[in-house]
């Protein structure tokens, strides 16, 4: 990003008609302002994120020992389907269309997201979304049991009766996805101030414009899959059934054709965090501006031809598989050239260690062992020993906890002295990163071990050879698990009370964000700040 | 003593040594042995790029900090750079592709098999038909009960261990024809490096060539509903000779089979019969007690059915229903089976309905 420099004046001079919040209820309820639905973004994330984590450690109980202890199989299998679904659409998403709510208008010097009544909508509806879901664990039959990818024909013929409810619920949060991502995109071609060209973007608004595409393309593919589905259990359709003439083959072909950009959809903000947080703590610029952009881009486009390598044992023809295979290769190139241009910005920088970097360095080492056992995936040959083994669940943890959680943390104490005006504690801040850091490690280290000794994933039980590994996980997940309280803790804390936070915040910090007074007013940005 | 000592550490050891086992099995095949080195390969390749990055990133930490007193300078682009870093891991990349596909081919080759072998996934049991031969059984875990639910210690077997495995023999191509009755499922052996997806409609090729008879184990590696953790695959290669005499045995005992069939029982040996068939074939579902998982799998005690007219229950045995997880056990179980466990159900499990039915009754 091009140097900032901002007209002050303009925003000090704040318009005497503009007014506070509404007071009381009202003020969540109808609310159209962007940091008020980013915090409401956040704080449900949050409470998901609480929810999916306790049903990972119901999961991880169960499985610290062999033989069946605490759960039944079936309910098991409700917990791992439940976790996956609520930590996707519930935690991880919203907590990046919450970071793009506050950050967007703020870091393009826009007053508000381009539609906001539309982003008070797009909000709400995901509360039902979830609570729809969530109740399903109450009804007959039990939760969804599937697994968070609901191949048919378990997920159809076979599922229980929740599985309307399922739909439903998806169908809302993909409304809500969509919404999201049409106003983002609509803010950021339209809204940005005046000399803020598209490659003077911050890179975390870059990459939020390219993951909106990527949601506007697929959320309508996963819309028309569970439609799909609902047919074939009550309007007597076969597009998934064999018995009736359908291809249960085809689910998983358009599923991850929705699914496979989906993982990027969770990466790539999160490459755009760490592509702000590295900069200022290394105070030194953004190493390869542009070639961050393109790589990103490419990443995204490489996202829609890859989806079959989640199928490798399906019995693809060879061609298939080879095509599958190179295509998937080549998606590490442009990712190789983020974690290098990361690692030459630190290059003969002058570091400091404060919370968000020590998040953002552990988020470049861990996604980058998730990346090499993607890789290792990628291979054909080798996938048939990985496939649906606990190497694959190794895999997706190291991209996701480490990877986006690990961005997601780091992002709030990063920009949280600017949403509440006071600056971190760092002693809780280091606290919470390093008893999560060993905590993730020691759950999800050991899982590429047992994967490759041949434990299948989503069981209940397991063979007594991988009973070790399997309590070290268990340990490691009760440590990260209880960890997370310290987080709340912080947050809450630095909402509450704390040493005051200057308008610059972090010292090498550069962007139309720090030139705005700590916290953040109701309304910024009313007049637009010049961009040279 | 030293005998002794010795037996003593084996003991000691083995277990200790698959506890801790930290990579892939290497396999009993050719061609699970090219898996694993290509395994391998791409892992040291990850190493190395690993241990390059990692280093230049932690002696960047350590070198270039504020508090020891580092400037940052003031560079952000080098062209030359970015397109050397991009172009050496293109070249590694195909460097890898080519072998892959190589033994992606190899893999693929199924023909010229010697014994034709079609693998059928339940819910949750396989079904195992030998195409050449008139042979065709199921494989159904056959860890107790009481293992499971921590009553009794654990075999070292524990969950890989089957009633029927499948048996094949050494130095043999043996093709799979791999399928499924209900949801998907998948059927693995490590050490074959053979993984095929079992999909209801499809049929999937595989092949395995082991050098070496012994007894090879694996699971269900795709999720199929509540019981997809119990339901191992365990397969038993023989040498050719061992191999002919079980072919052998197996239409002996499926003579013997048939004359059961014709044979009358009386009611204490159905019931008695029976509580076997049910706690195999049926508990899974409908529980040990009979009692069913409410919304999920209805009860057998006091269910119309099992008290209702024997023919209607004979028949939903038989053929199933429809668009539930009620499999046709016509296929799975004798006459003498089917007719042991409809009157085990109706006289026990809580149930006194006291009529009962004979194998020749049975109408496959």
């Amino acid at each position: 990003m091009a140097t900032v420099d901002v007209d002050l004046p303009h925003v000090k001079d704040e318009d005497p008609h503009h007014h506070g919040p509404a007071k009381g209820l009202g003020r969540w309820l109808y609310t159209t302002n962007h940091k008020d639905i980013g915090s409401m973004y956040l704080i449900f994330s949050l409470s998901m994120f609480m929810i999916g984590g306790i049903m990972a450690l119901i999961i991880r109980a169960e499985l610290f020992q062999p033989g069946l202890q605490l759960v039944e199989p079936n309910f098991f299998n409700q917990m791992t389907t439940m976790h996956g679904l609520i930590m996707v659409f519930g935690a991880v998403m919203p907590a990046f269309v919450g970071l793009a709510n506050w950050m967007i208008p703020m870091q393009i010097g826009a007053p508000d997201m381009a539609l906001p009544r539309m982003n008070n909508w797009s909000f709400w509806i995901l509360p039902f979304a979830f609570l729809i879901l969530l109740s399903s664990l109450f009804m007959p039959g039990g939760a969804p049991n599937f697994g968070w990818t609901f191949y048919a024909p378990l997920s159809t013929t076979y599922a229980p009766e929740s599985v309307t409810f399922f739909i439903f619920g998806v169908h809302i949060m993909g409304a809500s996805s969509i919404m999201g991502a049409i106003n983002i995109i609509a803010t950021i071609l339209n809204m940005r101030a005046p000399g803020m060209t598209l490659m003077k973007m911050p890179l975390f608004v870059w990459t939020w414009l390219i993951t909106a595409f990527l949601l506007i393309a697929v959320m309508p593919v996963l819309a028309g899959v569970v439609t799909m589905m609902l047919m074939d259990i009550h309007f007597g359709t076969s597009f998934f059934n064999a018995a009736g003439g359908g291809d249960p083959v085809l689910f998983q072909h358009v599923f991850w054709f929705f699914g496979h950009p989906e993982v990027y959809i969770m990466i790539l903000p999160a490459f755009g965090i760490i592509s702000e947080i590295i900069p200022t703590f290394a105070r030194k610029r953004l190493f390869g501006y542009s070639s961050m952009v393109y790589a990103v881009a490419s990443i995204a486009l490489l996202s829609f031809v890859v989806w079959a390598h989640h199928m490798f044992t399906v019995g693809m023809p060879l061609v298939g598989e080879v095509f599958f295979m190179f295509a998937t290769m080549l998606i590490a190139v442009p990712t190789g050239v983020k974690v290098f241009n990361w690692v030459a910005t630190m290059f003969r920088g002058s570091m400091t260690f404060e919370t968000p970097m020590l998040f953002a360095i552990a988020f470049v080492v861990l996604f980058t062992i998730g990346g090499f056992s993607g890789l290792m995936l990628a291979i054909a040959p080798a996938d048939f020993q990985y496939h649906d083994t606990y190497f694959v669940v190794a895999h997706f943890h190291y991209v996701l906890v480490p990877g986006a959680i690990f961005s997601i943390m780091a992002a709030t104490y990063y920009w949280l002295p600017k949403w509440t005006g006071h600056q971190l504690n760092e002693t809780m801040g280091k606290l919470h990163f390093w008893l999560s850091f060993v905590g993730v490690n020691v759950t999800f280290f050991p899982m590429h071990f047992v994967g490759l000794a041949g434990m299948p994933r989503r069981i209940p039980d397991y063979a007594l050879q991988f009973a070790d590994f399997n309590s070290m996980a268990s340990v490691g997940a009760f440590i990260f698990g209880f960890s997370q309280l310290v987080f709340i803790y912080n947050v809450i804390q630095n909402v509450r009370a704390g040493e005051k936070a200057t308008a610059q915040v972090w010292d090498g910090a550069q962007g139309l964000e720090w030139t705005i007074p700590s916290p953040a007013p109701y309304h910024t940005f009313s007049k637009p700040p010049k961009v040279d | 003593m030293s005998k002794a000592f010795t037996l003593a550490l084996s003991l000691l050891s083995t277990p200790a040594l698959a506890d801790w086992q930290l990579n892939m099995n290497e396999g009993v095949t050719a061609l699970s042995r090219e898996i694993f080195d290509l395994h391998m390969l791409i892992f040291w390749i990850c190493v190395v790029i690993g241990v390059a990055v990692f280093g230049v990133m932690f002696y960047s930490i350590f070198k270039f900090r504020k508090s020891k007193g580092a400037v940052a300078e003031h560079w952000h682009e080098n062209t030359t750079v970015e397109v050397f870093w991009t172009v050496i891991p293109s070249i590694i990349l195909i460097a890898m592709a080519v072998p892959a596909t190589a033994t992606l081919m190899d893999m693929y080759d199924t023909s010229e098999a010697d014994v034709d072998i079609q693998i059928t996934g339940y819910q949750w049991k396989w079904r195992y038909q030998y195409l050449d031969e008139d042979i065709d059984f199921f494989s159904n875990l056959s860890t107790p009960r009481e293992e499971i639910v921590n009553e009794s210690a654990k075999n070292p077997n524990y969950l890989l261990e089957v009633d029927n495995a499948l048996v094949i023999p050494a130095n043999k191509k043996v093709r799979f024809l791999v399928t499924a009755n209900d949801v998907i499922h998948s059927w693995w052996v490590p050490h074959f490096a053979v993984k095929k997806d079992a999909i209801p409609g499809f049929i999937n090729e595989a092949w395995v060539k082991v050098e070496e008879p012994g007894v090879y184990r694996g699971q269900c590696t795709e999720l199929c509903g509540k019981d997809h953790g119990f339901m191992p695959v365990v397969v038993e290669v023989k040498s050719e000779a061992d191999y002919a005499q079980w072919v052998a045995d197996q239409k002996a005992m499926k003579l013997a089979m048939a004359n059961e069939a014709s044979k009358k029982f009386s009611m204490d040996e159905l019931i008695a019969k029976g509580e076997g068939v049910y706690q195999a074939a049926c508990a899974g579902c409908h529980q040990p007690n009979g009692q069913g998982i409410p919304g999920a799998f209805p009860a057998i005690t006091g269910s119309a059915i099992a008290t209702g007219a024997i023919d209607a229950h004979v028949d939903i045995i038989v053929n199933g229903k429809t668009g539930t997880a009620m499999q046709a056990f016509k296929e799975q179980l004798s006459a003498a089976d089917i007719a042991a466990v409809v009157t085990y159900q109706r006289n026990a499990l809580g149930n006194t309905v006291g009529d009962m039915v004979q194998p020749s009754a049975i109408q496959k």
